[in-house]
């Protein structure tokens, strides 16, 4: 019987206790709160408020 | 699966019309996935993490603008941005490898920053200091000619011209003026070295 070379794909050797850091997305929700877009005669700006 | 993606739209929804909290219903929901998926990808914690917030960030501004069209899909959507920036980080590595120091080799020992730091900076500025100190000390008409050559970068024919003096009185002036600054400094014992 041929051998089977066939090597588990990379996503499932992946260790399942990585995950992003909470500084990350508490960063990202902080981000998500202070961008606000301003429509302007179809121009749209986009301003970080602190 | 069929109602985690309608609640995912219905999130999305939310989060368009202001609800903050919507997002991190998002994030949790899906971070954990997204990240592996970076790092299967990338194999450093750091780049999967920095690639990982360029992804969210890139949703964030797009969901913000009303940019996002809701087909269902908001995993798939977010996946394809995040597997966009990892092209983008393979491209940009390709054109300038990451280069790694190891106890054999320091890059920076080959490699040298040009420009002065901030004790030479003061330094410099010290001596130019003194310099022009010295010059004020010099008579009139070899000051003039110095100030013109050094400073203002003028050629001999041109400060022969403004001053109204020959070349060749020019050049003497100039010559005596550095001859009477280096007797200065000399005399009074000035180190000009940076």
């Amino acid at each position: 019987m041929a051998n089977l070379y066939s090597e588990t794909s990379r996503p499932e050797r992946v260790n399942k206790n990585l995950v992003p850091k909470e500084e990350t997305i508490r960063f990202l929700l902080d981000y998500s709160k202070a961008l606000s877009v301003i429509d302007y005669n179809k121009l749209k700006f986009e301003a970080l408020l602190n | 699966m069929k109602q985690s993606t309608s609640c995912d739209a219905l999130l999305v929804s939310d989060y368009m019309n202001g609800n903050e909290a919507a997002l991190c219903e998002l994030i949790t929901r899906h971070k954990d996935r997204i990240f592996r998926f970076i790092y299967s990808k990338v194999y450093d914690k750091d780049v999967a993490e920095d690639i990982f917030q360029d992804t969210f960030i890139k949703v964030i501004r797009t969901l913000k603008r009303g940019a996002y069209n809701e087909e269902g899909k908001f995993l798939p959507w977010v996946m394809r941005i995040a597997h966009n920036l990892v092209i983008d980080h393979f491209r940009k590595n390709n054109r300038m490898p990451k280069f790694e120091n190891n106890e054999d080799f320091n890059i920076f020992s080959v490699l040298s920053d040009g420009a002065l730091n901030a004790e030479k900076q003061i330094i410099k500025g010290q001596v130019e200091e003194d310099v022009r100190k010295l010059i004020e000390e010099l008579p009139d008409d070899q000051k003039e000619v110095l100030m013109m050559r050094m400073y203002r970068d003028m050629s001999f024919k041109e400060i022969s011209e403004q001053t109204g003096v020959s070349i060749n009185t020019a050049l003497g002036r100039m010559r005596y003026a550095l001859i009477n600054m280096r007797k200065i400094i000399d005399k009074h014992n000035i180190i000009l070295t940076n």
